[in-house]
């Protein structure tokens, strides 16, 4: 095969670059010992120990991560019978039933923070903890769907089937072939939900109430009132947050499903 | 289960219905609500073209990297694609504000004799819109290139193209399915966006999504707020389908 033409590398990799400068400075910053501004002066982690000393800090990362995960505990359970009832339905309304459901990725954001800030005062509904959690499960719910029906449609169907002939009931193949084939792409699926909901401002933004901070809420909020260092250090702490879970998801979806397969052999 | 899920994603949108009456929707023709319209419009074609342009070499680069290279590539696009939309924000906060690095580079170079207001305008905004979706476009690019078998640019080189023109008549054409997705995924949100023309607009120069919020939290008009998040969702639910039912879903299926 001919190399790659040589001005498309290189544009490539400039938007390589301009991708990343704004993170890598963001970092950079962050141990700077400086108060105002961007002029260096010097390493320290003296920002990082701010943040650890600082309690509402503390109490929005712990709120960001309870909500993170009871949202996507509940999207999963809820995605799993979503994707499995939508992959083996096939009646007249299944298409615009796949449009529905996917409906709150494709609209902007900000509407399903209106529309659900107006359900829930409509609905008497408190602001706070609890409706922080609905609103990311109404972008999670979708996200698990997607990634369970991806692999849904790729498990060949003579697994259960043979299953069936073997004389188990519906339970058994489900808690036996289907959810152990099923696992790699459910662990995916609940990385990029926790994350996505760990990182969401827009919604939370809109149903949050004055009572419940999240992570992302205490950041647009430090923005506002004045920028500190300590912004910088939150701001890197949550990229490398982002980082790992990336990572995590990328480890847990490579996984081959023959391995899942094998061990459903041998069990 | 199914029909609970639907039922509940139903309700929410048909909530923006009920507060909705039609006068609401006359304000909606005021001409300065046109304006805001107009220029989010802009933005958001300014910042899908940008975005498919900037976005399509590195897309490209990635697609056709040799496999041990490709996995790190692409980690390396999927990172800004997961880190939180509102710190990426920030950082362009950091580099253009008055004593901030784009301005200190430059007075070093001697190019600027004093800080230029870069941030609070509708540079920073473009700018901010365009790093900030620019993943969305690259990664369904990526995706649309990896399908193009690398014989088809074989042959249009055995057949004496350029690379230009190899380029222009095979990739390109080809690409178009990656481009529409990504096209889709870069307009929509950036048609509503909020976060980019609050902090790097400094919510001087409204968008129609920095309306919006203000309409919700600030003057607490909900009948009003609806109204423009209703015409904002018509709109973004037009091109969706536009596209999803027209070239799309032919070239995908």
């Amino acid at each position: 095969m001919r190399p790659m033409p040589k001005p498309l590398v290189f544009a490539g990799l400039m938007t390589m670059l301009f991708l990343y400068v704004p993170i890598i400075i963001l970092i950079g910053l962050s141990f700077n010992a400086s108060t105002m501004g961007v002029a260096w002066k010097g390493f320290s982690v003296h920002w990082y120990q701010k943040l650890l000393a600082d309690s509402s800090i503390i109490e929005a990362t712990v709120n960001s991560l309870v909500i993170a995960g009871i949202s996507t505990t509940c999207s999963l359970v809820l995605g799993l019978g979503a994707a499995m009832g939508l992959e083996k339905w096939r009646g007249r309304y299944s298409a615009w039933m796949n449009t529905l459901i996917v409906l709150p990725l494709v609209i902007p954001e900000i509407l399903l923070g209106v529309a659900l800030l107006m359900a829930f005062v409509l609905w008497h509904v408190p602001l706070g903890f609890g409706s922080i959690i609905i609103g990311h499960m109404v972008f999670n719910l979708p996200l698990v769907v997607v990634i369970l029906r991806a692999r849904l449609r790729k498990l060949d169907p003579a697994w259960e089937d043979a299953a069936r002939d073997l004389g188990a009931t519906s339970w058994q193949v489900l808690w036996h072939i289907t959810l152990p084939m099923l696992r790699p792409a459910m662990v995916g699926a609940a990385l990029l939900s926790f994350t996505v909901s760990l990182d969401d401002f827009v919604v939370t933004f809109f149903v949050a109430g004055p009572g419940a901070t999240t992570l992302p809420l205490k950041v647009f909020s430090m923005i506002k009132t004045g920028m500190t260092p300590e912004v910088n250090a939150l701001s890197a702490v949550m990229v490398v947050v982002s980082m790992v879970c990336v990572g995590l998801s990328w480890f847990f979806q490579q996984q081959a499903p023959s391995s899942v397969i094998n061990n459903a052999q041998s069990s | 289960m199914v029909l609970g899920v639907s039922l509940a994603n139903r309700g929410l949108y048909g909530g923006i219905e009920w507060v909705g009456t039609l006068d609401n929707y006359r304000r909606l023709a005021d001409s300065l609500i046109g304006v805001i319209f107009l220029r989010s419009l802009f933005f958001a074609c300014m910042t899908t073209m940008a975005c498919g342009i900037i976005g399509f070499p590195l897309a490209y680069m990635v697609a056709r990297a040799a496999p041990r290279w490709q996995w790190v590539l692409l980690t390396f696009v999927m990172i800004p694609f997961w880190t939180n939309f509102l710190v990426r924000t920030y950082a362009w906060i950091l580099i253009l504000r008055a004593d901030g690095l784009a301005n200190g580079v430059l007075l070093q170079l001697g190019l600027i004799s004093e800080p230029l207001s870069l941030v609070f305008t509708d540079f920073a905004v473009a700018l901010g819109l365009i790093y900030g979706y620019l993943p969305f476009m690259v990664l369904p690019l990526i995706v649309a290139i990896e399908r193009i078998s690398p014989e088809l640019e074989e042959a249009a080189y055995d057949l004496y193209a350029s690379s230009s023109a190899m380029f222009r008549h095979v990739v390109l054409p080809l690409s178009k399915p990656g481009f529409l997705a990504g096209g889709v995924l870069v307009f929509i949100p950036s048609l509503g966006a909020f976060i980019t023309p609050y902090l790097l607009g400094g919510g001087q120069k409204m968008m129609i999504g920095t309306l919006i919020q203000q309409e919700f939290l600030v003057s607490r008009d909900w009948p009003f707020g609806s109204a423009l998040a209703f015409g904002l969702m018509g709109s973004a639910l037009m091109v969706w389908f536009l596209v999803s039912r027209t070239w799309l879903g032919k070239d995908l299926s």
